[in-house]
């Protein structure tokens, strides 16, 4: 059956090179690919897997600083390898269209989104820009994007996320191409917003008959896309099989440690019991951004030697409370109690040692350490503050840090950040909070920016060093698989406000609070007809934004 | 559009705030030259009585504040006081004389700011190919070489050995205005060419930093073709820093034409304020200064304006 249908991509040992240190490196080893008509492909990996390098190829297009080295292209009878760029570009956009990771940052700023829609029909006189303009406005409508006659009048800045990344959706509708290339769509999104685009695109993709491929890391999604999986690693594939037989039996041990991923889970502490006092309390806390109320009435309890998750969508004030303990944001009203005794709400009036007490970790390592400053003065310089360490024992210390954080001290005391891979300077962000010898530390969306093989490694060792030093942790996620490795108890923010809070078994067992449920219920499951079960459940125009109201 | 007005008034507020400080400053200045204005004026020969009636009659003898604020409230009705060496309306003199600079500087400008913007544009189209290094060197070298330098060298070329354009920007009041066209064409040529390369380097640079964008690759994987990702794409993204360069230049042309008016003997304020210096026409000096210090602040408030309204995150909001 399915070899009967026609052919519409035929990728043969495609290898492509990217230019860097001033040579030409093979970063896809030759890859085969074929894809019919109508067919949705799964390409999964991590980072660096080469997914999007491929997906880029199959629309004979590099990015600047790579180039497609060999192989062949073939897309409905044309070799995409030979063709002009000039008749290639041609079929960009309106035979073969892209659908980027970030709407948000892939429309143009300074034009309106229908604008940005009929731009290829229109330059390739597929449609007139009117006809363009009407039938933008059917597919925001069976995108069910708001006010559908309306919305493509506004510029990006002015509508969210989840919406621009249907708008983009359409966009690519546009000349109803043969193929789209959906470059991990959602991985931006909160999960309440991507189950609602994920429909979406499924729908519009089966409406047309559109072949498709999916780049994504989350095999829990690709699960619902796609007919079939290639799974890929480092530039190579690794195995492909229809989605199902994927699912149940994989056979590459690569796969298998993909699928087994989501399986650290360490045992959920509880409270200590008498008048032990909470590491840190947050009290009644209220707080603003100038006139705009961010936090109302936020308390919540963290006791040493354990992870309190702060789970929430973007926007639910999680990284605010993370400022408001940490004294960058002082509250407008309520406390933050640390070991019992209340801290002066603003940094600058805290002491050194209240100050080395709670430290953070943040999300973008990259972004978190200076790329001039030395491995061994980022870690070494709070132990110097904080500790008064210099000289030997400065070393010393440094060398025990990166000891604990599983790094080789003699291979990375005079390296500098861009020398490490993300998942060591992940490490380094740890090793530094450490240096301080802290009671308490925020780790603030810590691994979402991770490969999940990576961030697993994370997990582990910071469950590692909070039993060795009895550290609290108060870990900022929007992830619930990560909150279900980790954490000791669970507490649910939305729009600044606590919904529910309690010990995890309890969170993640029925009854919930109506919010948790929708989180919790949102998440994609790795069983491919979860997503038909659940639209089943909540009905087509309850999921999503809709739902949350 | 509120927001905008509301904008424009707080930097306009803040401007005027500005041109007060700068008046202190420029007062100041002039107060802590060395010597007696009216010894200066009278000369070495004056007699004793001769030089305290001249102070008596320009007022020095007041303290300084009081002859601050004196000046200060003639400026803001436009009049600066009288000369001391012509004895006649220091605004009288520097009115005719400014508008020849505007002039001046609006004819660079209606050839320059196309030039090097489209030029800008061509050389982020054609990027590291031989044209743009060819045009890189060229408007480096003129950028590069001093304005009388330039100023002497279109006089050889254009006027002495061709005769095309004549040498001496002399005005008078009964010429047309395409002899006043051509008659101030090689001092204004000499302009073009000193800003010209500053605003196409800065078009350039403000392009190619927007090429690494996400947008820009969805333009190339939405099939447009180059022109049309630079033009469409990457342009209306990049005004804001083209046009405080543009700004910057303006001000330039209007406030930094000294040398090319002395060349060209060309009747602008340039040339008004080098006369005065020399002359220690002290009420002439502080009523250019001031002039150039709002042309500056005015210039630089148009392009903040500029900068919101082809900004829509700006203009429209969320």
């Amino acid at each position: 059956m399915e070899s009967k249908r026609d052919v519409l991509l035929e990728i043969r040992d495609l290898k492509i090179e990217g230019y860097s240190d001033e040579k030409w490196i093979e970063i896809v080893h030759g890859i085969d690919l074929t894809l019919h008509r109508g067919e949705v492909m799964g390409l999964i990996g991590e980072s660096g897997a080469g997914k999007s390098t491929i997906g880029l190829a199959a629309m004979g297009y590099a990015r600047d600083g790579c180039r497609i080295a060999s192989g062949s292209v073939e897309f409905d009878g044309m070799e995409l390898t030979t063709t002009p760029e000039s008749d290639r570009r041609a079929l960009r956009g309106s035979r073969i269209a892209y659908v980027a990771q970030s709407a948000a940052a892939s429309f143009n700023p300074a034009h309106r989104l229908i604008d940005q829609h009929t731009e290829t029909p229109v330059h390739y006189n597929i449609r007139k820009r009117q006809d363009s303009q009407e039938d933008a406005m059917e597919l925001y409508e069976k995108l069910r994007l708001p006010n559908p006659r309306e919305i493509g009048f506004r510029y990006p800045h002015q509508v969210s996320g989840g919406q621009l990344q249907r708008a983009m959706t359409a966009m690519a509708m546009a000349c109803r191409p043969d193929l789209i290339i959906f470059d991990e769509p959602t991985t931006a999104l909160d999960v309440t917003t991507q189950i609602e685009v994920l429909l979406a695109i499924r729908d519009i993709v089966e409406q047309y008959n559109t072949a498709a491929i999916y780049i994504t890391h989350d095999l829990a999604v690709v699960a619902q896309m796609a007919d079939t999986i290639k799974v890929l690693l480092k530039g190579d594939e690794v195995e492909q099989s229809d989605t199902r037989s994927m699912l149940d039996n994989p056979q590459e041990e690569y796969t298998k440690s993909l699928w087994a991923v989501r399986s650290f889970q360490r045992d959920q502490k509880t409270r200590p019991t008498g008048d032990a006092v909470p590491v840190v309390s947050v009290e009644n806390v209220d707080a603003a951004y100038g006139p705009v109320k961010v936090l109302e009435d936020v308390s919540f309890d963290i006791y040493a030697g354990m992870t309190v998750a702060v789970v929430g969508e973007s926007g639910s004030g999680k990284s605010t409370t993370a400022r408001c303990i940490t004294g960058l944001l002082p509250p407008t009203k309520g406390r933050i109690l640390f070991n019992g005794e209340e801290l002066p709400a603003d940094y600058r009036k805290r002491s050194k040692d209240q100050l080395r007490q709670a430290q953070m970790i943040y999300q973008m390592a990259d972004t978190a350490l200076n790329p001039k400053v030395l491995i061994s003065e980022i870690i070494g310089r709070p132990a110097a503050f904080y500790g008064g360490l210099k000289g030997g024992a400065l070393k010393s210390r440094v060398d025990e840090l990166l000891d604990l954080i599983e790094l080789e001290p003699s291979k990375y005391y005079n390296r500098y950040p861009p020398e490490l891979s993300g998942g060591q300077k992940q490490r380094i962000g740890i090793a530094r909070a450490l240096a301080a010898d802290p009671t308490f530390i925020i780790c603030d969306e810590v691994t979402s920016a991770l490969d999940q093989l990576v961030a697993e490694g994370i997990l582990k060792l910071l469950d590692r060093l909070q039993k060795e030093l009895n550290l609290a942790y108060m870990f900022i996620t929007h992830d619930l698989a990560t909150v279900r490795s980790i954490a000791d108890e669970v507490v649910v923010m939305k729009q600044g406000q606590v919904v529910e809070q309690g010990p995890k078994k309890e969170m993640f067992t029925p009854p919930h609070h109506p919010y948790t449920d929708l989180l919790l219920s949102s998440v994609p499951e790795m069983d491919p007809d979860w997503l038909t079960t659940v639209v089943e459940e909540r009905g087509v125009d309850n999921i999503g934004e809709a739902a949350k109201t | 559009m509120g927001d905008v007005v509301n904008i424009v008034l707080k930097r306009l507020g803040l401007g005027l705030l500005t041109l007060f400080v700068i008046s202190v400053i420029i007062f100041g200045a002039v107060e802590m030259l060395p010597g007696d204005i009216a010894q200066a004026v009278l000369g070495q020969g004056a007699t004793e009585e001769n030089v305290a009636a001249l102070r008596e009659q320009l007022g020095l003898n007041d303290p300084a504040p009081v002859r601050y604020f004196d000046w200060l409230a003639g400026a803001v009705v436009g009049d600066f006081g009288v000369s001391l060496v012509s004895q006649t309306s220091v605004s009288e003199a520097i009115a005719p004389r400014f508008l020849n600079t505007l002039f001046l500087a609006g004819y660079a400008a209606v050839i320059a700011v196309p030039i090097a913007i489209l030029l800008g544009i061509v050389v982020a189209l054609l990027r590291n190919t031989l044209f743009d290094r060819v045009a890189n060197v060229l408007t480096l070298t003129s950028i590069s070489s001093p304005e009388f330098f330039l100023g002497y060298i279109l006089i050889l070329y254009l006027s002495v050995k061709t005769g095309a354009f004549p040498a001496i920007a002399k005005l008078s009041t009964d010429m047309t205005f395409l002899e006043l066209l051509d008659r101030t064409f090689l001092p204004a040529l000499t302009m073009v060419l000193v800003v010209v390369a500053h605003m196409m380097r800065m078009t350039r640079a403000a392009i190619i930093s927007l090429l690494a964008s996400p947008y820009i690759e969805m333009a190339r994987v939405k099939g447009m073709p180059a022109w049309k990702v630079i033009v469409k794409h990457a342009l209306p993204n990049a005004w804001a820093p083209i046009i405080n360069v543009v700004a910057l230049n303006l001000a330039y042309l209007i406030t930094g034409v000294v040398l090319v008016e002395v060349v060209f003997v060309y009747p602008g304020i340039g040339q008004l304020l080098v006369d005065a210096v020399t002359k220690r026409d002290f009420p002439v000096v502080q009523a250019c200064c001031l002039i150039f210090a709002a042309t500056f602040i005015l210039l630089n408030l148009a392009a903040d304006v500029g900068a919101i309204l082809t900004n829509p995150r700006l203009r429209y909001k969320k």
